[in-house]
């Protein structure tokens, strides 16, 4: 069953009992999640933990899942690896499939959003891992969704890179409230990113933390949640503080 | 294989030497004897026949004769190999219609069927159309099939995403991915199709390249059929030029190894 689109008055994704096997082992198992207008949800979980499949799930991307998906409005996503088509050139790719008045001032106006509206006319492969992802973010704002997917778009990056990749991420956020669900494996990330943290772990949500606290974040005030966080994640020992 | 060039994209002079030094043995080898004209005529002699035979006209009637065939036989054998690559490609039911009958006729050797065409055909210009067109058709189905089904399935899944139509997904996914893949099919099709072109022209041909040099070879003048592969030559480098200019402006997306 793919994502079906529904009329959700409080949240914009609710996902209730979704369940998916793969080769005989149950990856998804009951997985409920619902996420509000406007909020940044980031899911963690190790290597396997079904993250990577809810969340394809939930982009209309698996149609082998049991259980029920509904979108208020349209997703978008953005993958791991940017996934821009290389004969199209940036501009060509942001607009791609964009329906509507004027897609291509549209496209322009989102590749200016992200700072590279001099780079419009560039092919993709002469970009930066750090600029492609950016580009990759335009291609899913410009839709202008009610649900924003993430599948770790930062994970490629380097880590300055990823910093300044994390701060336009949440300036779009801020500016278009689009819904956001984070799937990431480092902990910080989410911790400094999103209103709530859920763990995924064998199939199932095991743990949730609110991150009640002002952005820009500082990462000593997210000594207790991360430690927490961690240790549902069956991380042992933490050095000490 | 490509000649070592200069950054200017001229051979260098040093490779330019022994060929040189070759013809100038053959001249040699011609004017003292060693090499009797009924064997090989010497270059000079090809020089001026070549230049006799273009200004009365026979090397540019021949010419055009020959041209024509290529043209129809190209034309009709490009829309047929990539129209079947592009049935086959894009379903799974156009795969299994399409496929197992050119992977039969894949394996007839391709001049073997010159006696039945000329049963079917007559003798006359079809059957050297025909043989082209077969020939330039499977390398480019080929390639072109490999082409579409090897374009990357995560861009598809960008397709799905970005809830592109199945006709948009074709026109800006897998034809352009497929591109590359064509255009390797397209210049193995040519050297094939020049192939085929050759050897049809010595059957039975009443006018054409292949039949000036038919007929020098009833005279023994070795001079003609030497001018009669060179323009073979010309031909074949010209249209692959032409394929490495095309490939050249059609993938700039590329950002090639030495680009």
């Amino acid at each position: 069953m793919a994502a079906r689109t529904a009329e959700l008055t409080e949240h914009v994704a609710e996902v209730r009992g979704l369940a998916r096997e793969l080769g005989g082992r149950q990856v998804l198992a009951g997985v409920d999640l619902a996420i509000r207008r406007g909020e940044f949800v980031a899911l963690l979980g190790r290597s396997g933990s079904g993250k990577s499949t809810l969340l394809r799930a939930m982009a209309g991307l698996d149609n082998d899942v049991e259980g029920k998906i509904e979108i208020s409005g349209t997703a978008a996503i953005a993958f791991q690896e940017p996934r821009l088509i290389p004969w199209k050139r940036v501009l060509a790719n942001i607009g791609l499939g964009l329906r509507g008045d004027v897609p291509l001032e549209r496209a322009r106006a989102a590749l200016a959003e992200v700072g590279l509206d001099e780079r419009a006319d560039d092919w993709p492969l002469t970009l930066s891992g750090g600029e492609a992802q950016r580009v990759s973010l335009a291609r899913a704002l410009v839709r202008e969704p009610a649900l924003l997917l993430l599948d770790e778009p930062f994970s490629a990056l380097d880590a300055l890179t990823r910093i300044s990749v994390h701060n336009l991420v949440l300036d779009l956020w801020v500016r278009h409230r689009p819904g956001v669900l984070l799937v990431t494996h480092d902990v910080d990330e989410a911790l400094l990113l999103a209103d709530r943290v859920l763990v995924l772990d064998d199939g199932r949500i095991v743990h949730e933390t609110v991150v009640d606290l002002d952005r820009p974040r500082d990462r000593l005030d997210l000594t207790a949640p991360r430690a927490s966080i961690l240790d549902r994640l069956g991380v042992i020992s933490e050095e000490p503080a | 294989m490509r000649p070592v060039r200069h950054a200017d994209g001229r051979p260098p002079i040093k490779r330019l030497l022994s060929p040189l030094a070759l013809i100038a043995a053959w001249q040699l080898a011609s004017v003292i004897g060693l090499l009797p004209e009924q064997l090989l005529a010497a270059p000079s002699a090809v020089a001026a026949t070549g230049w006799d035979l273009v200004v009365s006209g026979t090397l540019p009637e021949a010419l055009a004769v020959s041209l024509q065939r290529v043209v129809l036989g190209f034309t009709a054998g490009a829309v047929a190999g990539i129209g079947l690559a592009l049935v086959a490609g894009l379903s799974k039911i156009g795969e299994h219609a399409v496929d197992p009958p050119i992977q039969m006729l894949r394996a007839v050797p391709l001049f073997g069927l010159i006696p039945l065409f000329i049963l079917w055909f007559g003798i006359e210009e079809t059957p050297k159309v025909v043989l082209l067109a077969i020939g330039v058709a499977l390398p480019l189905y080929i390639n072109t099939f490999a082409g579409i089904r090897g374009v990357d399935a995560k861009l598809g899944e960008v397709a799905a995403v970005l809830k592109l139509r199945r006709a948009e997904l074709i026109r800006h996914i897998v034809l352009p991915g497929a591109l590359p893949q064509l255009l390797v099919g397209l210049r193995q099709s040519l050297g094939i199709g020049w192939l085929a072109l050759i050897v049809a022209e010595q059957i039975n041909a009443s006018a054409g390249l292949g039949h000036m040099i038919n007929d020098a070879r009833e005279f023994l003048r070795t001079d003609v059929i030497v001018v009669g592969l060179l323009v073979y030559c010309v031909l074949g480098l010209l249209t692959d030029s032409l394929v490495r200019l095309l490939e050249r402006r059609a993938l700039t997306w590329r950002r090639g190894l030495l680009s």
